[in-house]
């Protein structure tokens, strides 16, 4: 596979990074990633992205998880292995409340975490190309990738919104 | 960016973000001090004696402990109560106040977690024991066998079993995905090596993109959400170990908030013991300030005083109930042979948290450390009270017994100290101890500079 060319550049602080992203999105500068040691209020606004829908992930495994939780235990004690509390009702179903709800917690916890996991591919061994090792200390880091031709153009655009060391990274994908 | 002019700074010092990462990673670095080995030598003997008291339970047998045919309850499951009770705290600092937007909680919420998790692995070992036949403990699971028999879903123990499995696990997953974002932090202040190997492995490649962060953000949002009604739902089932059974003392309606209060207030009591302690050792005192500590000690005005109208609740509906034998119960918990034990448990969590409503003692790092030991006490000896004493007059006198601990009971309780410890002292030498992003993302709203710079 070619290798894949990107342009970074950095900013020192949250806010001139977000004036940054807005000026290069005026001159139609379409922006890779942009990365950052916290997260910053209002930069997923700017950069338009979608909303995410693991909280939907979360509510469809956690239904799952009643559902699962509520009907085994009705199955068990109505079918599998009807026992007689004193002739109580065999469906006793205020006493299957505790376990429905802490499986639907559990199904709801493991599909919003493997969802995130999986959706930002990450997970033990991702072996994710790291630009800049200050970006997890102190630069909010804008990385554009570069087609033929683009790259000095994107260093100066860059440069222009007062990125500091503007840098050219070859990866192999 | 919005400057408070009335509140403290939460983190105090000028501090620039590459600051904070460097005064956090700071105590993972360089060989760890004298005071580190000694703890960690100390807390694997404790662990050791534990691990020896279990092995005579299971090699000669539950004889071994005080326990009678009244007393079918004691240390250990006093233990298991109290030990669930002080993991409370973490879920409540990390998911509660979360959703509350109560930003002090940067500073301690991963420390206070991974005291959940170490608290809850401590709890889940008495159950165990107490089985007196550790290789049968996968009978309290439901599986298809061949006896054709499935657990009973009726039981309160076999939701305790869902529910102290579930917390743990829950609390697991929230904790290790707030922590990725700081492994990363650690991965790339290592140079070359085979630490760095592990961290990059542990930090599950991490980098920082603004879509990881926003759907970090958003999953751990909701992680909040989710964890929130789980620890009040996991005391709420210890309680009911003892409110669904028929023991004057036992079976009441008041012990669900009851023992979720008390449990947030043990727990935070805990983690004001360790934090006040920790702050000194590894140099957090900028992170960990009086705000802090007053943040949380009202939090212990609070739910120790909701504790405190539980017992006096409790002993009203005694007398109001018109029935004797619940009323003796109450009696001959304050005035029976065990009154000692009721009366250091009133004086620890009644009185002494009383002392907070002092605005020099809430602030003082001396008087909360003492005050925090008390507390652990007395909920300790609430656990203690509300087993033991109501069970050692049985419904028949002939039956009345005492209970005393032998010597192998107080081995596991030490043990689990052990246990508790050797996690903890791993944990602040390897992995950062606050919450390095968390705290860097609310500099702006307290630092001084900021602050300055805004005049």
């Amino acid at each position: 596979m070619k290798n894949k060319t990107y342009v970074s550049g950095y900013f020192p602080d949250d806010k001139d990074l977000i004036i940054a992203i807005k000026e290069l999105q005026e001159k139609n500068v379409d922006i890779t990633d942009v990365r950052t040691p916290f997260p910053v209020h209002g930069l997923d606004k700017v950069l338009k992205m979608r909303r995410s829908r693991l909280p939907r992930a979360g509510f469809i495994a956690g239904t799952i998880g009643a559902v699962i939780g509520f009907g085994f235990q009705a199955w068990v004690f109505t079918e599998a292995w009807p026992l007689n509390f004193g002739g109580k009702p065999y469906l006793s179903v205020p006493s299957f409340v505790p376990v429905t709800f802490e499986l639907t917690v559990l199904f709801a916890a493991f599909a919003l975490v493997f969802g995130f996991l999986l959706r930002s591919h990450l997970g033990p061994g991702a072996d994710n190309h790291i630009f800049d090792e200050e970006v997890t200390n102190d630069r909010f880091q804008i990385l554009l990738e570069a087609k033929d031709g683009q790259v000095d153009s994107l260093q100066e655009s860059l440069q222009s919104v007062g990125a500091l060391g503007v840098q050219l990274h070859e990866v192999k994908s | 960016m919005y400057v408070s002019p009335v509140r403290e700074p939460l983190i105090s010092g000028e501090k620039s973000y590459s600051k904070v990462t460097e005064e956090i990673y700071a105590p993972m670095t360089g060989r760890p001090g004298k005071t580190w080995y000694a703890g960690l030598t100390l807390a694997l003997i404790a662990l050791m004696f534990g691990l020896f008291s279990i092995f005579v339970t299971v090699w000669d047998g539950i004889g071994t402990w005080g326990l009678n045919r009244t007393i079918g309850w004691g240390w250990g499951i006093t233990n298991f109560v109290w030990w669930v009770g002080i993991g409370h705290a973490g879920t409540f600092i990390s998911a509660i106040l979360l959703l509350f937007r109560q930003k002090w909680r940067t500073s301690i919420n991963r420390s206070a977690e991974a005291m959940t998790i170490f608290a809850v692995m401590c709890a889940g070992l008495f159950p165990l024991i107490h089985m007196g036949r550790l290789p049968l403990g996968f009978f309290i699971f439901p599986y298809p066998n061949t006896r054709d028999v499935w657990v009973n879903f009726n039981s309160p123990l076999l939701w305790d079993v869902f529910a102290i499995s579930t917390y743990l696990t829950v609390s697991l997953l929230f904790w290790y995905m707030g922590l990725i974002p700081d492994i990363g932090t650690i991965r790339d202040r290592l140079k070359n090596g085979i630490k760095k190997k592990i961290y990059a492995f542990l930090s599950f490649g991490w980098t920082g993109s603004a879509r990881h962060w926003m759907r970090h953000e958003s999953m751990s949002l909701i992680l909040a959400g989710l964890a929130a009604p789980l620890v009040l739902s996991v005391h709420t089932i210890v309680s009911f170990d003892f409110a669904t059974s028929v023991i004057p003392g036992w079976h009441t309606t008041i012990f669900p908030p009851y023992f979720v209060s008390g449990a947030v207030f043990s727990g935070f009591a805990m983690v004001l013991t360790l934090m006040i302690i920790t702050r000194k050792a590894i140099n957090l005192e900028d992170y960990i300030t009086k705000s802090h500590l007053e943040s949380m000690n009202k939090i212990i005005i609070a739910t120790g005083s909701i504790v405190g109208i539980a017992y006096i609740t409790e002993l009203f509906i005694a007398w109001y109930s018109g029935v004797i034998y619940e009323q003796y119960a109450f009696i001959n918990r304050a005035f029976g042979p065990y009154w000692w034990a009721y009366w250091i448990m009133m004086t620890c969590n009644v009185i002494t948290p009383q002392l907070f409503w002092i605005k020099s003692i809430r602030r003082s790092f001396t008087a909360t450390f003492i005050i925090s030991i008390f507390v652990n006490i007395g909920m300790w000896f609430e656990r203690f009270v509300i087993i033991v004493t109501s069970l050692h007059r049985d419904f028949l006198p002939s039956s009345w017994s005492m209970y005393s601990p032998t010597w192998v009971e107080v081995g596991i309780y030490l043990g689990t100290f052990g246990l508790f410890f050797t996690l903890f002292f791993l944990f602040i030498r390897f992995f950062p101890v606050i919450a390095i992003a968390e705290v860097k993302s609310v500099l702006k709203t307290s630092a001084e500079k900021f602050i300055k710079k805004g005049k």
